[in-house]
């Protein structure tokens, strides 16, 4: 397989430029925050995944970590993607991403529903990397539901 | 000769002594090195992880299963007979591979971790005991030294060991280097501790630690001495009498034999004094409802059905290395370390962990490529058909060391090619345009 399946030109950018990195502390002292910590034990990368809510909104959700660019990059994007959504509208942002990664590449990603997060597809195609790109979709779900507000169902992969 | 070369005096060992061994005749002997990968040519650079096979070690597999299947020790027909032969002939030739002075010293396990766990657990088992041997017994106060250096396996069995007698774990630590830091050798092995637990050759660093001076530091206060040899009986002519440790461990997948065959080799009179470990058939003396007594080694410390091909596939892989040569293979590996130390020093933004010259290392060799995640190197070299390790190579504490989450490791064996490295070299280019 040619890696520019792999390394679409987005997810370099989301890399070299992350959106939305470093944790930070919530503006509204009112807002429930969970915080989840998650490492991919093969590779050893690591991921902090903040959430905010006001227990319907994400009015925040903060980051940090270190890991290959798939990682990080699909970070960047699930930033971008749910920060500021509902939680039930997250939710299907959610599990469309999910869905994706786990597909083997025979899932074809609505743009409208994952935006950037298309770019993943090819990554689905590598077993291996499945993990990267999840590593903080995972941790946002624990932090999400640590805030009280559930996303997505169990991971099927 | 060329006239650039120092002339070496005549009775001392020639330049064109040094043995050598056809590689590709040698390659043609290991099927999986015709496939490509990714519409490349199998540039294999993961030996230190698993070794391939040659077509002698596959076709002994497959004829013990077409021709001598049968249980080992419990069987008195023809069929039982050749595959018990096969079994305990493996076990001497792994005998003789090594020097061992009795065959009853090799003790088959799954591989180098559950070797080492066997001694492990031979002193927990010991330690529970008041009339165990001493020498096994660890409690508060007593110590265990591994270092910082160590695989996964040989540092997890000794925490759990420390944390089930109480006794206290303690590390040499890593120069910067990427060698072992004797300086405190004096401090950290004492009369306190029992058993020092080394890594001989680092499956990360590629670094052969020469263990003289600390195995005459254990005999000194009286502690055992265990080298993990997993990194090295693949790649070195390795003599137990010359090595002068109490115990090695070593797997067989990564010496060209299968997968779930590996060696704990002993001393006799140590294993003899070790309490048994696992229980089950083949390890017993003899069996009542009230108590048991147990076989001597090799056979106390392999209950159950042995990996019987298994065992007969790696006493064909020692056939075939023996048929190289080791120390061929060791030469050839040096050689290829030479080549490839200086390849890789071309490479902009290259760093290499571990010693960066061929000497006293082997040919493991970890490094980062700039800032580029290492599963993004090996991303994009096995999309060029080069097969690396990425990751923490199951040894974090070296990594946490270095101050790196993941390496990227290329490692050799006696079918690799400056070619290969070649390729390596010419892949992290691309890895460099990709994330440039």
């Amino acid at each position: 397989m040619h890696p520019d399946s792999l390394y679409q030109e987005i997810i370099l950018d989301h890399y070299r430029h992350p959106h939305g990195r470093g944790l930070r502390d919530a503006t509204d002292p009112a807002a429930r925050v969970g915080e989840a910590h998650h490492v991919n034990p093969t590779c050893g990368d690591e991921i902090t995944v903040r959430v905010a809510t006001d227990g319907t909104v994400f009015t925040d959700i903060s980051y940090d970590g270190m890991g290959c660019s798939i990682s990080q990059a699909s970070a960047s994007i699930l930033h971008e993607l749910l920060r500021g959504r509902a939680a039930g509208d997250a939710a299907v942002v959610h599990e469309a991403f999910v869905e994706l990664m786990s597909g083997r590449g025979q899932v074809t990603p609505d743009e409208d529903v994952l935006g950037d997060g298309v770019a993943f597809a090819g990554v689905a195609r590598y077993p291996a990397r499945v993990k990267c790109a999840l590593l903080s979709w995972m941790a946002f779900k624990d932090a999400a539901a640590r805030a009280g507000v559930g996303v997505s169902p169990e991971v099927k992969a | 000769m060329t006239s650039s070369s120092i002339a070496i005096p005549a009775g001392m060992p020639q330049y064109d002594d040094v043995p050598r061994f056809d590689v590709a005749a040698v390659r043609a002997d290991f099927p999986i090195l015709d496939r490509e990968v990714n519409g490349h040519p199998l540039v294999y650079l993961d030996s230190a992880n698993t070794s391939h096979k040659p077509r002698q070690v596959l076709d002994v597999l497959t004829e013990h299963y077409a021709r001598h299947n049968a249980n080992v020790s419990r069987s008195v027909h023809t069929l039982g007979t050749e595959a018990t032969e096969a079994y305990e002939g493996a076990r001497a030739k792994i005998a003789a591979f090594l020097n061992a002075p009795s065959v009853d010293e090799v003790v088959f396990t799954k591989n180098s971790t559950e070797a080492i766990n066997v001694v492990a657990y031979a002193f927990s088992n010991a330690s529970l005991r008041a009339d165990a041997d001493e020498r096994f017994r660890l409690g508060p106060g007593d110590e265990i030294v591994i270092s910082e250096m160590e695989h996964h396996s040989n540092i997890v069995p000794w925490q759990l060991l420390a944390e089930r007698t109480g006794a206290t774990l303690r590390w040499f630590p890593v120069t910067d280097g990427g060698r072992l830091d004797e300086s405190g050798l004096d401090d950290l092995v004492t009369e306190r501790t029992k058993i020092v637990s080394l890594v001989h050759t680092s499956n990360i660093l590629g670094t052969v630690n020469a263990t003289a001076r600390i195995t005459e530091r254990v005999r000194q206060v009286g502690a055992l001495l265990l080298l993990d040899c997993s990194q090295s009986v693949p790649h070195q002519p390795i003599d137990v009498v010359d090595l002068d440790a109490d115990f090695i461990v070593f797997t067989g997948h990564k010496m060209c034999g299968p997968t779930g065959i590996g060696v704990l080799w002993g001393r006799g009179e140590l294993l003899a004094a070790m309490p048994p470990v696992m229980g089950g058939g083949s390890m017993i003396e003899t069996v009542t409802m009230a108590r048991t007594t147990f076989a001597a080694p090799p056979a106390r410390f392999e209950a159950g059905t042995p990996p019987i091909a298994e065992a007969v596939a790696l006493g064909a892989a020692v056939d075939y290395l023996t048929g190289v040569g080791m120390r061929a293979i060791q030469w050839h590996e040096k050689e290829l370390t030479a080549y490839a130390l200086d390849a890789l020093a071309t490479v902009p933004g290259l760093r290499i962990f571990g010693p960066s010259v061929p000497v006293g290392r082997g040919g493991t060799i970890s490094f980062a490529l700039g800032d580029v995640h290492p599963h993004d190197v090996g991303q994009v070299l096995d999309s060029l058909g080069v097969q690396v390790r990425v990751g923490h190579h199951c040894a974090k504490p070296v990594c946490a060391r270095f101050g790196v989450p993941a390496m990227t490791r290329a490692s050799f064996y006696l079918y690799t090619t400056t070619a290969e490295i070649d390729a390596l070299v010419a892949g992290l280019d691309q890895v460099r345009k990709v994330f440039a």
